[in-house]
């Protein structure tokens, strides 16, 4: 009786089910943009402070021209999980949700796995803080409005060499990231043709015991303890190394400029210092608008990480969602296809600085890295000089 | 030696303290395993929530009331599991029992990551054991000093309430025959939540130590620390509390020599630390092949 | 043969036909990136999963926790193997590691490479854990699962398995193509065909005195023995052949979802499979076909919008933020597990004879309540 009883159930659920997932209303002048982030996982926090910045660009500029009718952007959203499995998935619900263009991802690894959803849909997608190489390498679909890897590896092996002073640097990347690995790799490149010497460990997923890890560095005689990884990890480095007593500075990437890193170095003796896209305070006009958005709603302000720190995630979310606007103003079409041939030559003058793609991979042609460093008294960023590159 | 030991000690320091943690967590494992022969996957799980509870608790009310207030819910919530998920599944075949566990694992997980929002909650710093001392040149938490003493303290006070209480006569009968100490007028669901209730206690005091040093909860930070506690379990001979206590010091040194082993061997290579994890199960294999009853388990009979 | 049963064939020929020809049509009619689709292929490859693990757990009563360990095998196999050798000697996927493997296969051969391989790995494994009995094989399948995982992520075989860094660019779904020709094969069609090819053989199989002696063996292990059935050699057999077919579904999972990498086959992939199997009822195969379907249509479409803000018509993106979805299908599973704990079918199997008494019994109910 009771198997009979769920067997209806299940084939009344199935025949609601397949009802309701096949409704969809259909708006003539909508264009939709396809949101591709985590909110969970890894880099959840990371995810949630780029989305931001794309709501909030939405938020001032909610419609687009496109040829002569006035059309209002919708965003989707969907969540990645920061998990290279379910990108797939994710990347699926925005193809069927019949989006021109998709922004994201924040992580690497996920933007890979997700791509060839994208590539077969033929919707083009653009990269925001995603700077893996292999992401745009050999497909005309991927753009991205970032630096890459080998340009910040090479920035940040040069900065630990040249103004840290340091000889033999301790290298930790997560097991299986592409971000922190390839980052990692392209940092040893650099750093042994400078003449440095590197130890170089991973940590697998779901590790955080890093007081072993900190004893390594310790032990091996190491100056720098290099380690771009995600948020979630940083914070517990950060936080073992204040209890274990690293005793030398942290180098790490773009992911560590979040104020995940700034509330768990606030009252430590950890010396912090990354790279980054954006340094707070260069466009006052888009750090005032936003803090006051952002405060303005509680929601907002806890997927900010509890505070208004603009990050400079943030402010590549931002760009990048006016970057597609163009794109789509200048497709003067909301059709994937034609978006996807505009992005190739839009360029937009954005709060991080001048965005153009160059003509091979789609990427950003960029020459600027700002670098910052945790003041753990104020528990805010002290800017460094920026590293410009020609 | 002692040069050796000087070198190595924060790994050693590490291990202590993190086998510490995973054996209290093994207790609860291997107490309901003893009772019910049940492998509670859910346990692991508990021991997260216990650290979520102590992030939201703690965020409104002081530590002196948030921390055995901690203890009280985990404790409630251990008997909840136990009374909702594997009550009714008394006469059910040992294996729903073992699959309505996985559920509730997945089920605290699932539940974790929509109130958490999927993010990384900061635990507190309770006061004093959060400060930082230096032990013969090595620089740890309190915590890690703390948390070998209070185990053991724990452990103690277990035995003696096995041993010598009425209750803990009640379990050992349990364990031993089931459906007799039924007969003999036992009552078993009683035994049964109090089992729960004393492993979900453990667990508590676990996880206030263990997010101490490790700040940082996340839905999926119970499963790893669960599954290796788990192990130990094993290891020691399921069943037995002492097995499980060592089982669990032996693995929490082990895997952080495994992650100092380029540094304490001298063998460069990043593969250590890729095995510092699969080690647990090998070695757990290695002794299922070899005692298949743990160190110190009983050998079942198999009853015609 | 006597008519009866002939009958019965042709019907589930028939049947079977149809379904197939139902899957041809839609493929050829809808957009290929329909989530209908993405349904249809995971469900498949999860049926066949969920029946290789039901070989093991039902019908052969070894509780064994290591399917994901084996979908590693096979899923890697199969990406290294079909993966082209332009791709392997370019820098796209191999891009720290020099590749070692010189040759590719079409995927028909990845597949059988992808089985091949896992049953080997299931063979080796099984000659020490099989001789455990019930909770300590578990934890030991469990265990050997999560070291083929560390070291498919070891960077010393990084020449072959690309270290933990994503495999790509292998001979996925859309890279498939029918044999001797440039016409790409419909890819739902051919994930059916292959399971459908797989199932049939385990079904055969159940039904064969081999099957005979595992349930012989489920049902009573020392009364098996005592009945002359060798009980290592057996649960090898079952073990290998489960594990075969575990390989086999994960070459079609890396196939279907264009990318792969160790670190999605944690244990909790396991613990999905069991869950599935479970649902489906512990020893039948339909059930455990049909209920893989269910469960990836619940979680990958039917309740996707409750991770964004909307579901059934209702507006409420507080509550129905991300990570809700989950929440409410696990309390899903958690009905399931407690109040129907047989599952859908329990142990039997799925035929016209029961769906139409099932019919008739619905409208019996319903003339009693008027």
């Amino acid at each position: 009786m009771k198997k009979k009883l769920l067997f209806c159930l299940v084939l009344l659920f199935s025949a609601v089910m397949l009802f309701a997932g096949g409704s969809s209303e259909a708006d003539s002048t909508v264009v939709k943009i396809g949101v591709f982030e985590p909110a969970s996982g890894d880099n959840g926090a990371g995810g949630k402070q780029e989305t931001l910045g794309i709501q909030y660009a939405n938020y001032l500029t909610p419609t687009v021209m496109v040829g002569d009718t006035e059309y209002t952007v919708e965003l989707v959203v969907a969540d990645n999980e920061s998990s290279n499995d379910r990108a797939a998935t994710a990347a699926a619900t925005l193809v069927n949700a019949d989006v021109s263009v998709a922004l994201g991802s924040y992580g690497s690894g996920v933007s890979i796995a997700g791509s060839d959803t994208f590539r077969i849909a033929g919707v083009p997608i653009v990269g925001i803080t995603c700077t893996n190489p292999q992401v745009t390498e050999g497909n005309t679909h991927y753009f991205r409005i970032c630096y890459l890897d080998p340009f910040q590896g090479t920035v940040l092996a040069n900065y630990a060499y040249d103004t840290l002073g340091a000889r033999k640097v301790y290298c930790l990347a997560k097991l299986g990231d592409d971000y922190s690995g390839g980052l990692v790799n392209y940092f040893i490149e650099r750093f042994t043709s400078l003449g440095g010497e590197v130890v170089s460990e991973t940590f697998p997923d779901g590790n955080s015991d890093f007081t072993s890890y900190i004893a390594n560095a310790k032990n091996s005689g190491c100056e720098v303890f290099f380690s771009p990884v995600s948020t979630e990890a940083a914070q517990l480095i950060i936080n073992q190394a204040q209890s274990q007593g690293l005793g030398m500075p942290i180098l790490a990437g773009d992911t560590w400029d979040s104020n995940v890193i700034l509330q768990a170095a606030k009252g430590t003796d950890v010396d912090v210092t990354v790279t980054t896209f954006y340094p707070e305070g260069a466009d006052p006009e888009f750090d005032e608008g936003f803090k006051s958005w952002v405060n303005s709603d509680s929601a907002r302000l806890s997927n900010n990480g509890g505070d208004d720190t603009v990050a400079a995630v943030t402010a590549m979310g931002f760009d990048a969602y006016y970057f597609v606007l163009q794109a789509i103003q200048n497709a003067a079409s909301i059709d994937p296809a034609d978006v996807m041939e505009a992005l190739w030559g839009t360029e937009i003058d954005g709060v991080t600085g001048h965005i153009a793609l160059e003509q091979v991979n789609g990427d950003a042609i960029r020459n600027t890295v700002y670098v910052k460093h945790a003041n753990t008294e104020t528990g805010g960023w002290d800017a460094l000089p920026a590293v410009v590159v020609d | 030696m002692a040069d050796f030991l000087h070198q190595n000690l924060s790994y050693f320091l590490s291990g202590i303290s993190v086998g510490g943690q995973y054996a209290l967590i093994a207790i609860g494992y291997t107490m309901v395993y003893g009772i019910l022969r049940l492998i509670n996957f859910a346990h692991g799980d508990v021991f997260m929530c216990a650290g979520l509870i102590m992030v939201y608790l703690s965020s409104s009310l002081p530590f002196a009331v948030s921390v055995p207030l901690v203890l009280i819910f985990t404790v409630l919530l251990g008997f909840i599991i136990e009374r909702v998920a594997y009550r009714p599944l008394r006469s059910a075949p040992r294996m729903s029992v073992m699959i309505s566990a996985i559920g509730v694992s997945y089920l605290l997980q699932n539940a974790a990551l929509y109130f958490t929002g999927g993010l990384a909650k900061v635990y507190p710093a309770l006061p004093w054991l959060s400060d930082s001392v230096v032990i013969w040149g090595a620089t740890t938490r309190v915590v890690t000093i703390v948390t070998p003493f209070l185990t053991a303290a724990l452990v103690v006070l277990l035995t003696l309430l096995i041993k010598h209480t009425k209750i803990g006569m009640a379990m050992r009968a349990v364990s031993r025959d089931f459906e007799t100490s039924q007969l003999m007028g036992i009552r078993i669901n009683r035994v049964i939540s109090i089992t729960f209730m004393i492993g979900s206690l453990l667990a508590a005091v676990a996880s206030l130590l263990y997010f101490t040093n490790y700040a940082s909860v996340t839905p999926t930070s119970g499963s790893m620390p669960g599954l290796k506690a788990f192990v130990a379990a094993v290891f020691g001979g399921i069943g037995s509390i002492p097995g499980a206590v060592i089982g669990a010091f032996i693995i929490g040194i082990c895997e952080n020599i495994i992650k100092g082993g380029s540094s304490i061997f001298g063998i460069p290579g990043s593969g250590w630390t890729t095995f510092s994890d699969a080690f647990t199960f090998a070695f757990l294999i290695i002794i299922l092949i070899v005692k298949p009853t743990g160190l110190f388990g009983e050998k079942a009979v198999d009853k015609v | 043969m006597d008519r009866a049963k002939r009958n019965h064939l042709i019907r589930i020929f028939i049947a079977i036909a149809v379904v197939y020809l139902a899957i041809l049509v839609l493929e050829f009619t809808l957009r290929p990136t329909n989530i209908l689709f993405t349904v249809l292929r995971k469900g498949a490859i999860y049926s066949l999963v969920a029946v290789s693990m039901n070989l093991l757990n039902g019908f052969t009563g070894l509780f064994s926790l290591g399917q994901a360990g084996f979908m590693l095998l096979g899923a890697y196999t199969y990406a290294i193997f079909t993966m082209p050798v332009s791709v392997k000697e370019s820098e796209r996927v191999y891009k720290y590691y020099e590749c070692i493997v010189g040759f590719d296969t079409g995927a028909f051969i990845g597949l059988i490479a992808a089985g091949l391989v896992a049953a080997f790995f299931a063979f080796l494994i099984g000659l020490p854990v099989l001789r455990l009995k019930s909770d300590y094989l578990a934890i030991a399948t469990l265990g050997f699962a999560e070291i083929l995982r560390a070291i498919f992520q070891w960077d010393v075989l990084g020449p072959l398995t690309n270290g933990a860094n994503l495999l790509r660019e292998y001979k996925d779904l859309t890279r498939i193509t029918l044999p001797f020709t440039d016409i790409p094969f419909p890819p739902t069609l051919f994930v059916f065909i292959v399971v459908g090819i797989c199932i049939l053989l385990i079904v055969l199989l159940i039904n064969s005195s081999y099957g005979r002696a595992f349930k012989a063996i489920r049902d009573d292990e020392t009364a098996a023995e005592a009945m002359g059935i060798n009980l290592f050699r057996h649960k090898e057999l079952s073990f290998v052949i489960s594990s075969f077919f575990a390989g086999v579904s994960g070459a079609l999972l890396a196939a279907f979802q264009y990318t792969v990498q160790a670190q999605q086959f944690k244990s909790m992939m396991t613990y999905e499979i069991l869950l599935i199997v479970v649902i489906g009822g512990i020893g039948s195969i339909s059930g455990s076909c049909i209920a893989s379907f269910l469960y990836i249509a619940l979680s990958e479409w039917w309740l996707r919008g409750l991770d964004m803000g909307r579901f059934l018509g209702i507006d409420a993106p507080d509550l129905f933020r991300s990570g809700f979805r989950r929440l409410v299908f696990s309390v899903i599973i958690m009905i399931i597990v407690l109040f129907f704990s047989k599952g859908i079918m329990g142990d039997k199997e799925l035929s016209f004879e029961r769906m139409k008494g099932f019919v008739k019994g619905i409208g019996r109910k319903k003339g009693v309540s008027k």
